[in-house]
């Protein structure tokens, strides 16, 4: 039996060539769709992970024209800075827990790096949201001029990179989150006042009269027990003058939204593209038998029983997807795993790779799938085919 | 073997006519009888195949049974039924019966194939030669003119060595030399043991013939032996 059914798809090269194609799109449909959908559910998910703070407070200007949010969710670079006399002012509030500073700066080019990178400085003795990240990648306590930089950043541990003239070290290079992070570099307080006077020195800072001891650019605030980020923010929007809180969370409400956009889109797409191959198979399938009608007669008059008929049917379908849907996850891999990165550039969202296990449950199901379709599609012409009387088969055309 | 038919008829709904309902075989009883080669004469449309495929275990009759050896074939399941045509009846279809992705040597020796046993290869071999399609063993049906087919085709009934064979106008599109080869082999086939009956209108047929049947619109009548 089995080599009947291998010789009839290889007796029928164009009819079986069509169906594993169909069957290959469909899978590639399928396996690509729910890994760029996982991929973005993981961007997701290390975004907020990253953020860490229930709150966020930035000089009023910086909102303007969304910069902060371009440098937290885009990845886009800038800086600004606002009196340290806000983080007092802030800490005083009721309802804030933990509180830290951070302080932003953009270089300009260097030897790292074909675009200009944002540099972000966190206080150590109070840094709540960077440090237990970084630590996962670099066990020490960070020294002066060292940096720790992201994955995307073509610089490795022991280099040297310099900005503004400064030469720092770097001390660690962080795992792969698929946000904005990839592309930053962070530095403890001292360092980055060191590069802001630097840059300041040589004329090359917007801003030309701060001092780096006396400013901020962004308070990191965790919410107190009994005390919700809402109350916070407002409470800081409505007492602390030219100051802009957010909540992290809204944050990423944003980007979920456009997000769970992408996913419907591209589930529905899935979808279409899953039902148009089921019907095409359908069409093929029932096409292909009633060509066929005659050849199953031949081989019920030479003995072959009705179950031994639609399994023949049902065994080059499971053939046909199965061929299909390794070809398509194949294809899949091909295209997405490579260009993972233009895709994150494309969406502008948040896109991190889920891990080879989680592609290999993909692969396994989307195989599944395949088979399952094509021998679904199969069945409805297999069975009928066999209950058909062979005297009356055998008739037709006789 | 023997099989018996006990008043089989079969019945088909026909729109336009009185009844609607006409009987393409009506209440045929009679026995093929191992050893002894049966023609079966009639008109085109008198129920000739009809009553040939109710014989050999394919189509079931809207009443009456067969019995193979005193077994009620259409008692018994699918499955059974199917390795019992298998190994036990070699139908040769009216019309041509090829399998064309498989070559002619496959398309013979498909019943040992179907139930993925080896055997039959020699004998094989003897048929095709026998038949004069010796050359033609790993050629495609496509390439096959239609006395070749049909030759393939009785190489196919006989490969397992049934009890029973059926031929239904086996020498239809045959020159006169191969019609000759066909019925001496059928002959011989009788000979050996095999209840055979055929399908043909050929004169010949009366010669070669231990019994001969005519059908006429379902019924049929005995025009030569018991
Ligand atoms: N499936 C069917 N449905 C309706 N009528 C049928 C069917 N099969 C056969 N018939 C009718 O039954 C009658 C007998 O058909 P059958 O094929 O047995 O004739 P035949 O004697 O073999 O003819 P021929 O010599 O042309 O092959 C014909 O009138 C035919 O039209
Ligand atoms: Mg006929």
């Amino acid at each position: 039996m089995r080599s009947i059914v291998l010789k009839n798809l290889k007796g029928r090269p164009v009819r079986t060539a069509v169906l594993v194609m169909i069957a290959a799109f469909l899978s590639f449909a399928v396996f690509g769709g729910t890994l760029v959908t996982a991929s973005l559910g993981r961007g997701i998910d290390s975004l907020e992970e990253r953020l860490g703070a229930d709150v966020m407070a930035v000089p009023k200007e910086a909102t303007q024209k969304k910069r902060f949010e371009d440098i937290i969710l885009q990845g886009s670079t800038g800086y600004f800075y606002m009196d340290i006399a806000k983080l007092d002012e802030i800490s005083q509030l009721e309802g804030v827990g933990q509180i830290s500073a951070q302080l932003y700066l953009a270089s300009t080019s260097s030897s790292c790096c074909s675009i200009p990178v944002q540099i972000i400085g966190f206080d150590p003795e109070t840094d709540f949201t960077v440090t237990p990240w970084i630590k996962r990648s670099c066990g020490n306590e960070l020294g002066q001029r060292d940096i720790v930089v992201g994955n995307d950043l073509n610089a490795f541990v022991g280099d040297k990179l310099s900005f503004y003239g400064v030469e720092c070290r770097v001390a660690a290079k962080l795992d792969k989150t698929g946000t904005s992070y990839d592309t930053t570099v962070f530095t403890n307080t001292a360092t980055i006042k060191e590069l802001i006077r630097s840059s300041l020195e040589r004329g090359m800072n917007d801003f030309s009269d701060i001092d780096p001891d006396r400013v901020v650019s962004c308070l990191l605030i965790d919410a107190a027990d009994g005390y919700t980020p809402e109350e916070i923010m407002n409470d800081i929007n409505l007492h602390v003058k030219r100051v802009k809180a957010y909540q992290s969370k809204s944050m990423i409400t944003g980007i979920a939204s456009s997000l769970s956009g992408v996913s419907g889109m591209i589930r529905t797409l899935i979808g279409a593209v899953w039902l148009l191959g089921i019907v095409i198979m359908l069409l093929a399938f029932t096409m292909s038998v009633n060509e066929r009608k005659k050849e199953f007669a031949v081989l019920r008059i030479t003995g072959a029983s009705r179950k031994m008929l639609s399994g023949l049917v049902m065994k080059e379908a499971l053939a046909v997807g199965a061929a299909g849907g390794v070809a398509g996850c194949l294809l899949g891999m091909l295209v997405l795993i490579p260009f993972g990165d233009l895709i994150e550039q494309k969406l502008s969202l948040p896109y991190l790779f889920p891990g080879w296990g989680y592609v290999l449950v993909c692969f396994a199901c989307t195989l599944a799938v395949s088979v399952i379709s094509g021998v679904a599609s199969s069945a409805v012409s297999s069975l009928r085919m066999s209950r058909i009387d062979t005297g009356i088969i055998m008739r037709g055309d006789s | 073997m023997n099989v018996t038919a006990e008043n089989v008829t079969k019945e088909y709904i026909r729109p336009g006519r009185g009844t609607n309902r006409f009987a393409a075989v009506n209440g045929v009883s009679l026995t093929l009888e191992g050893g002894s080669l049966c023609a079966v004469m009639g008109r085109s449309g008198s129920g000739k195949t009809t009553l040939l495929n109710i014989l050999s275990g394919l189509l079931s009759p809207t009443s009456g049974k067969v019995f193979l050896d005193g077994r009620d074939i259409y008692s018994l399941d699918d499955k059974t039924l199917s390795r019992l045509r298998c190994e036990s009846f070699g139908v040769v279809p009216q019309g041509q019966s090829a399998v064309r992705t498989l070559t002619v040597e496959e398309n013979i020796l498909l019943p040992f194939m179907l139930y993925k046993e080896k055997g039959g290869r020699e004998y094989a071999l003897e048929l095709m030669k026998r038949l004069g399609i010796a050359e033609l063993a790993s050629v495609k049906p496509s390439e096959l003119s239609g006395g070749e087919l049909r030759r393939m085709s009785i190489a196919r009934a006989v490969i397992r060595r049934p009890g029973v064979i059926f031929a239904d106008e086996p020498t239809g599109d045959l020159d006169d030399e191969n019609t000759a080869l066909v019925f001496d082999f059928l002959k011989q086939l009788a000979g050996e043991g095999s209840a055979v009956m055929v399908v043909s209108h050929e004169n010949d047929a009366l010669k070669y013939a231990d019994r001969v049947m005519k059908m006429s619109a379902g019924n049929f009548e005995i025009m030569k032996g018991a």
